[in-house]
């Protein structure tokens, strides 16, 4: 460090022209590697991407060998570990679609509703306490809400109807409905908040009340935001697992009843992983080839959300 | 940065010499064919109304348009006595940074105790001895005009002190390593009447010690703190002299028109 | 006269329309209390159900085929160790991973995949998870079904949590202050570790908290990788009393976790067994409301502190 103030603080002679090369090639090599390792850290997403799809397939391209896609897509049944096996899809899509349905018909009315109230009607004070809670209503462990439908859910339900099995959809259906609440409504709320204050005031300045505001103008404004919280939401309850694994049964079911125990794809494959399934059998890939289908499901829903996402955020 | 013979060094009292500057933002052209000397240990303002290109001439000197991406130079600043062209592609811009160093338009101090502001420059160098830190800590400090306010609290937060006070304290920061060229982008415009005049009479002490270049939009300012004015008007540099000269008797009437209100 | 009975009319209309705004105004209650009441419900179901059987042989105790003698111990062991395993892989990458997407990374098609892929992922439904832990590190790797793979799974499971959390706390800090460090002379990377970093570790705090209290209750993943549901013994234990004092070994040893015990004795139809369960469960709850609850807490502390 120079002691007279104004000089350049690198002495000038041309024999340290050499030291702060040399400082200098050291310290940009540092910063190289630096940035080497945090875009590796940032690579492992695209290795994890990778490592499914090689996973699923690999698995899955064994599995048609024995199994032909015709089948895989139309057989009625699904009994793949009996001796007379039947690969039929079908079986758990039922089960995935019923359950996913019965969820989201109460989610998506439900979380809209509480996004609208939210972020249109309420106060401050009550949504600050309810933001929070919605986010530990949705921090439950699917296990937890899997035994609450199973043993709480179910009786109240059977009070109703008592020819409902202790097994059905229809319980683990609404408990996962209530579930996926809160990641629906978090999402249609930011969307709606995204919604500019002059959109607002420009209908508030034509006599309009807040209901009206909040419906003509508010929703169809924010309505790409919602529609990617809708699809947030299906993608959410076609993976969940758990709530069906304990309170849906694990028995393959070819139906749309909610009244019925059936299985889905999820808690099939749960119902393998339980079991012991030596490595390279057919029941083994079996696993994968359900993960494979319920993948190129959740992929479709995902990449639709996204595009959907991105729309609303470049309308402002 | 390589070192160049004697011979071809400065021409006496010039820090820097800008060539035939011209910047790009993209496609666009934001300053063109720029040529100014930098007088030594003097303060040089640049002045002009909005968008006449000043900050992003001031931000050139140290290399800040490096920082985002599709920006371009072409010409040269040369800094003396080495003789060296700032903007060129081998020269590296941390380098330039640690010989020029810059005072923003809204003070910037980091969340972190005074003493921590003051001596953040120095400890980018390497810098860890305690003696030697408190020691240009103070020295940067009283530099600045800040040592007596805040010598008995050097551990407070930053953000504790006042808008003069935290701007003085990044001049204090910026001055910690004794830098050749001090650049200021609009330093008091965010300020209130009083701290602009105690860092109006800092830029004054100052002068002494460094070469200072100021921005700013406030004519009197510049009337009042420097030697030399730039007259900028839509990336151009129209007219460059002695400020007496250019406030009292301007040599184009683009000039005049300024100075005297008559646009801007 | 034309006008009155006009002002009439209206007022009655603006009656009617702000009748709808009550209506909706109570219909949003409810729903809110459609949530409020099934948490409510299954906090004290799980309570009243569950806490008479919290006694400390509850947590001292391995599970066994004798409801009134079983415990967690296996399995909240398991999950701390686990959780840690989870951790330790989750926040350097993640972390890591937000730096550079934020601070480094040029606006090109590799950095839009890396973007996409991180989105996707956390879509990706957890038994997926389970599926690529299954194929990938117990079986290719051969890491085996043991802490070293469920830790692995969850972390990449909660890296795109980590990540975003990460991004937003470095897009909070203002371009002054890079700027201001720049201009001294900073490097990139000292930019990063002295300011960026530094300033939003709290940020970063709170989504980890999230993260690691999602993995906490991650049932189908574990058990897809062959977490065995009833497992009577410790991992072996990571100190050891002769030197070098630190073992790996509990990596590699199969083990359960705090989900999966609920989950088994919940499949159980003995009642004593159901008892457990709602302890169990009753346990898991409470830490994940606490960990939930301490992220927001320290993001309710962030914005008051440092305000820019």
């Amino acid at each position: 460090m120079s002691a007279v103030p104004g000089q350049a603080s690198m002495p000038m002679a041309p024999s340290n022209a050499s030291t702060r090369l040399q400082q200098r090639r050291t310290r940009i090599l540092r910063e190289r590697a630096i940035e080497g390792v945090l875009f590796l850290a940032a690579l492992v997403s695209v290795f994890t991407t990778i490592g499914i799809v090689y996973v699923l397939l690999k698995e899955s391209v064994l599995f048609f060998t024995h199994v032909s896609l015709w089948d895989f897509l139309t057989d009625t049944q699904w009994t793949p570990l009996f001796d007379d096996a039947h690969f039929g899809i079908m079986v758990l899509l039922s089960g995935t679609i019923t359950s996913s349905l019965v969820a989201l018909s109460i989610a998506i009315p439900l979380g809209t509703i509480i996004a609208i109230y939210l972020s249109e009607f309420a106060p401050f004070s009550v949504r600050e306490i309810a933001k929070p809670f919605l986010e530990l209503l949705g921090g439950v462990p699917t296990i937890v809400y899997g035994y609450f439908a199973l043993l709480f859910v179910t009786p109240i339900l059977q009070w109703f109807y008592p020819a409902l099995p202790g097994f059905n959809i229809l319980s683990a259906g609404i408990v996962m409905g209530i579930m996926i609440i809160p990641y629906v409504s978090s999402i249609s709320e930011d969307a709606m908040r995204a919604v500019p204050m002059a959109l607002r005031e420009g209908s508030y300045a034509m006599g309009a009340t807040r209901f009206q505001t909040a419906t003509r103008v508010v929703v169809p404004a924010a309505f790409s935001g919602l529609a990617s919280a809708y699809i947030l939401g299906i993608s959410r309850a076609v993976g969940e697992t758990m709530i069906l694994a304990v309170a849906a049964g694990m028995q393959p079911n070819l139906s749309f009843n909610p009244l019925e125990p059936a299985a889905t794809i999820t808690a099939y494959i749960v119902q393998v992983a339980l079991g012991d399934l030596p490595h390279g059998s057919i029941g083994y890939q079996t696993i994968f080839a359900a993960g494979l289908t319920l993948m190129v499901f959740t992929l479709f829903f995902n990449v639709a959300g996204h595009f959907l996402r991105k729309r609303y955020r470049e309308a402002y | 940065m390589v070192a160049v013979p004697a011979q071809l060094a400065a021409p006496p009292g010039i820090k820097a010499e800008v060539k035939g500057l011209n910047f790009y933002y993209g496609d666009f052209q934001a300053l063109k064919r720029l040529n100014m000397p930098v007088h030594e240990k003097q303060v040089t303002a640049l002045i002009g109304p909005s968008g006449c290109g000043k900050s992003t001439f001031l931000r050139c000197f140290n290399r800040m348009h490096d920082l985002y991406p599709g920006n371009r130079y072409e010409g040269e600043i040369r800094l003396y006595p080495d003789n060296v062209n700032v903007l060129a592609q081998g020269v590296d811009p941390i380098e330039v940074r640690m010989r020029i160093s810059m005072v923003f338009q809204k003070p910037n101090p980091f969340p972190k105790s005074i003493y921590e502001n003051a001596a953040y420059a120095l400890r980018v160098r390497g810098e860890s001895r305690r003696v030697t830190l408190n020691e240009k800590v103070e020295e940067a400090l009283r530099n600045a005009a800040l040592w007596d306010e805040v010598k008995d609290r050097m551990d407070e937060p930053a953000f504790n002190l006042s808008g003069g006070q935290q701007q003085r304290l990044c001049i204090a920061r910026a001055l910690a390593t004794d830098p050749e060229i001090l650049l200021f982008d609009e330093p008091t415009s965010a300020l209130d009447p009083i701290a602009t005049a105690s860092i109006e009479e800092l830029i004054h002490d100052l002068k002494n010690k460094v070469t200072i270049l100021i921005v700013t939009h406030n004519m009197q300012q510049a009337a009042r703190v420097s030697d030399y004015t730039a007259y900028m008007y839509l990336g151009e540099l129209i007219e460059y002299g002695v400020t007496d000269e250019i406030f009292i008797k301007p040599k184009k009437k683009q000039t005049e028109d300024y100075i005297t209100g008559r646009f801007g | 006269m034309a006008y009155a009975k006009n002002l009439e009319e209206i007022r009655a209309l603006i009656a009617s329309h702000k009748r709808w705004d009550l209506v909706f105004a109570c219909v949003g209650v409810l729903a809110l209390m459609i949530g409020v009441l099934t948490f409510v419900a299954l906090f004290s179901d799980m309570a009243i159900k569950g806490v008479p059987r919290l006694e400390l042989d509850f947590f001292t105790h391995f599970p066994s085929r004798r409801a009134g003698q079983a415990g967690i111990l296996s399995a909240w062991v398991g999950s701390c160790l686990v959780m840690l395993t989870t951790a330790f892989f989750a926040v350097p990458l993640g972390v890591a991973a937000g730096l550079y997407l934020e601070e480094y990374a040029p606006k090109n098609w590799v950095t839009d995949i890396i973007e996409i892929n991180i989105t996707n992922l956390a879509g990706v439904p957890s038994i997926v998870y389970g599926l690529l832990a299954l194929g990938l590190f117990v079986y290719q790797f051969g890491f085996g079904q043991s802490i070293l793979s469920a830790g692995l799974t969850l972390a990449l499971l909660i890296l795109p949590v980590v990540i975003v959390a990460t991004r937003e706390a470095i897009r909070a800090i203002p371009q002054g202050i890079r700027e201001g460090a720049y201009a001294l002379g900073a490097t990139q990377w000292q930019v990063c570790k002295d300011h960026i970093v530094p300033y939003s570790t709290a940020g970063i705090l709170t989504g980890v908290i999230i993260g690691m209290a999602r993995a906490i209750g991650e049932t189908a993943p574990i058990i897809t990788i062959g977490a065995l549901t009833f497992i009577a013994f410790l991992p072996p234990s990571p100190l050891k009393p002769e030197p070098p004092f630190v073992s790996f070994d509990w990596l590699t040893s199969p083990f359960t976790v705090m989900p999966i015990q609920m989950f088994n004795w919940t499949s159980r139809p003995e009642a004593a067994f159901l008892v457990n369960a709602a302890a169990a469960g009753f346990v898991l709850v409470l830490m994940t409301l606490a960990m939930n609850g301490l992220a927001i807490y320290i993001r309710y502390r962030l914005r008051k502190r440092i305000n820019w």
